[in-house]
């Protein structure tokens, strides 16, 4: 059976390429310290040493649209072009290009849908700064195959958040059940308290430091319980109007496992937005 | 109402480099010609297999027509798409690092939550 190599949650800001290859006096006096960080992220993941990434992330408004719009899609391609115009102009981004694990992709698909989850899929997705984010910052030289999974965080009415713990329980127990020789990293990005194109929007700290020290409490613990019983989706606006991007998290801990300590933790209080990173390393733990 | 066509609006101009010139240079023209021409054009269908019943507010048009993004924030416009957009119209202007990010949030700073309903 396939082994799971690491489980990785991380925020997924698109602005770090840019900060981190900035020079003289256009380098923010963060960047340093941001960049320290990600590459001490980043070790966890080469440490585990894996065959294929299994990403989870969030359709910005790209290739999904509201005529016909998914709650959970699986890619299912060779290959995966990436990054959109927008991001390009926005963030900075380049255009990558993906190899895809089509068996890893059906086996998912298929299971999913089997177990209950009605997940639509994707022949051939373009994937945004989600994906290609936790790329440029865990493994820059994208040469490993990825599974794509798209959630819908961004467009009501969106699945309970019970439902991303759900999804992620089962991600974890599919992959593991895979009859493959491979190790898989599953690593999915989110967002602490956010606000995008409201009031409370590029403050000197995300707009609710105190909803923050929570959520990275509840994810460093994997403590599920906690965290659903005092997130629902209406409570997700009161931290910020883009705050939903938390459920991707709650995904994640449903992959690390009810209670599961994270083996790395850590977060850079940045303007706009805090930066979270958690890698669980569940053969060791149950090993 | 209709918030889905104003979405429509910003995110079929948004990834479009030529659209987003259009839309800063003439505003009300593009709104205009939107309008009339795109406003009814399946995403994913042939042109001639056109909804026939979608159109905008007489508010909706004009908070287009003006760039008045507090108006879309209010008229429930998706946070996401106005702010990407705008920020693609209007960084530019600016000299300071993320001034008209934070211009946008302060002409917004008279909302509390309950912000505006962006479902469709």
């Amino acid at each position: 059976m396939a082994k799971i190599a690491a489980v990785i949650a991380s925020t997924h800001h698109p602005f770090y390429l840019r900060a981190s290859t900035s020079t003289g006096t256009d380098r923010p006096p963060f960047a340093d310290e941001w960049v320290a960080k990600i590459e001490a992220f980043r070790e966890t993941l080469t440490r585990a040493n894996p065959d294929v990434l299994v990403m989870v992330g969030s359709d910005h408004f790209h290739q999904l649209w509201l005529d016909n719009y998914p709650q959970f899609l699986v890619g299912k391609a060779p290959c995966y072009d990436a990054n959109f115009y927008n991001e390009e102009r926005e963030f900075g981004l380049p255009r990558m290009f993906l190899q895809g694990d089509e068996e890893l992709s059906a086996y998912l698909l298929r299971q999913g849908l089997d177990e209950g989850f009605d997940l639509a899929f994707s022949n051939e997705l373009r994937v945004d700064h989600s994906i290609t984010c936790p790329l440029i910052t865990l493994r820059p030289q994208a040469d490993l195959p990825i599974v794509p999974i798209y959630t819908n965080i961004f467009a009501p009415p969106l699945p309970q958040p019970r439902r991303f713990v759900e999804l992620g329980k089962a991600i974890r127990r599919m992959v593991e059940a895979w009859p493959s020789d491979k190790r898989v990293a599953i690593i999915g990005t989110g967002h602490l308290s956010l606000e995008l194109g409201g009031p409370r929007q590029f403050g000197p700290h995300g707009p609710d430091p105190e909803f923050d020290r929570k959520a990275v409490s509840w994810i460093a613990s994997s403590d599920i319980d906690t965290a659903l019983a005092e997130v629902s989706l209406d409570s997700l606006w009161l931290p910020g109007n883009a705050t939903h991007g938390f459920m991707d998290f709650m995904l994640m801990m449903g992959v690390a496992g009810e209670n599961m300590k994270a083996d790395y933790t850590d977060s850079l209080d940045l303007f706009h937005t805090m930066e979270a990173y958690f890698t669980w390393y569940p053969t060791e733990a149950s090993s | 109402m209709s918030k889905y066509l104003l979405n429509k609006f910003l995110f079929t101009i948004d990834r479009d480099p030529e659209l987003v010139e259009r839309y800063r240079a003439d505003p009300r023209g593009t709104v205009e010609w939107w309008d009339s021409d795109r406003a009814c054009v399946i995403l994913n269908c042939p042109d001639a297999e056109r909804s026939t019943w979608l159109k905008f507010t007489d508010d909706e048009r004009e908070a287009l027509a003006t760039h008045d993004y507090v108006r879309l924030f209010e008229l429930g416009a998706h946070n996401f798409l106005v702010l990407t957009l705008f920020i693609a119209l209007f960084e530019r202007d600016y000299e300071e690092p993320l001034a008209f990010q934070r211009e946008f949030a302060a002409k917004l700073s008279h909302w509390s939550l309950p912000y505006p309903d962006i479902s469709t």
